[in-house]
């Protein structure tokens, strides 16, 4: 009985503490969020196949609908890439980036991102925003564009290591070719 | 007549799957119904190593000279699978796949979409390194 109760309790305390984060992630595992989880992962494997064969398949909860409906307008002119989809494709991705986009998101950091966007701007680049760059304001260069492993801040999967699941809290960041790094 | 057998070429292409014919060949028929032909591999792997509208862009500078090896991406650094279907097997398997990647990619290095006379070549080039393992 009593070695009952004490499991019990443990198991108990285990789950609950399983659901509490405590660095700068925010509130923790409720709330529509899976554990861990900083924007909703792609789910879509058209978007993953044709967005993701150049670089990272960044989630849409990164950036506005409106950011999105701008890229996919000009895809033949992307980054100085040509993207090009056939329309049926175009019509079928923009369709589940409006639908996943930040400011369609209850993922807090998807919800961040879209605050610090003023409101009639649709910017291209997640690395414009005002947040991103509050977050990575700290990092030298030499670790980013002088590093030949990482390049820019558009390679987000070379310093965070579980971007692709949508994780990018500070403590699961390895810098390719230097390190980890916490504030 | 050249219309007919053009429709033609494309109607078969779009059944392919269905007969498990080759793309690469399915395709070939498609370019020569737009009048182009013979093909040349050799002139395929000339024009993956012509450079395009910024100077230093061409084919190898993504895909590199050897199609056995992987590439990667100029400015994202993204590892690209090598191009031969010896190594990749997937490669060149599915026609539209081909004709997208073809159209963007001439778009990108070229300025232009890539004639069929040069796509045929380009192919050849690319389906041939499956015989040589290179």
């Amino acid at each position: 009985m009593k070695t009952q109760a004490i499991g019990v309790l443990l198991t108990g305390s285990l789950l609950v503490s399983a659901c509490v984060q405590g660095d700068d992630d925010g509130w923790g595992g409720w709330g529509g969020e899976q554990a861990g989880r900083d924007v909703a992962a792609v789910d879509n494997s058209l978007y993953q196949q044709e967005c993701g064969a150049c670089h990272f398949a960044y989630q849409p909860g990164l950036l506005p609908a409106r950011s999105w409906q701008r890229l996919m307008a000009g895809l033949d002119e992307h980054f100085g890439d040509n993207a090009e989809l056939d329309a049926a494709e175009t019509a079928a991705i923009l369709v589940w980036l409006q639908a996943t986009a930040a400011d369609q998101s209850a993922y807090h950091r998807s919800r961040s991102i879209t605050a610090s966007i003023a409101a009639g701007e649709a910017p291209l680049r997640i690395t414009a925003t005002r947040y991103f760059q509050r977050k990575h304001d700290e990092l030298p260069a030499r670790l980013v564009s002088g590093n030949p492993e990482v390049g820019s801040f558009s390679a987000c999967q070379a310093c965070h290591r579980n971007a692709e699941q949508g994780r990018f809290n500070e403590h699961e960041v390895r810098i390719a070719g230097y390190g980890r790094w916490e504030d | 007549m050249r219309a007919l057998f053009r429709t033609m070429a494309w109607a078969a292409l779009g059944l392919s799957p269905l007969v498990q014919a080759d793309s690469v060949s399915q395709l070939l028929d498609v370019y020569r119904a737009d009048g182009a032909g013979p093909f040349s591999a050799a002139q395929g792997e000339s024009l993956w190593q012509r450079a395009g509208v910024q100077g230093s862009r061409r084919c190898s500078s993504c895909h590199g000279t050897d199609l056995s090896q992987t590439g990667r991406h100029k400015r994202t650094g993204k590892r690209i699978a090598p191009m031969s279907p010896a190594v990749e097997p997937q490669r060149l398997s599915d026609a539209k796949k081909v004709e997208k990647w073809l159209r963007r990619n001439c778009k990108w290095t070229w300025g232009r979409v890539c004639t069929p006379q040069e796509k045929g070549d380009l192919l050849s080039y690319l389906n041939q390194s499956r015989e040589n393992k290179r």
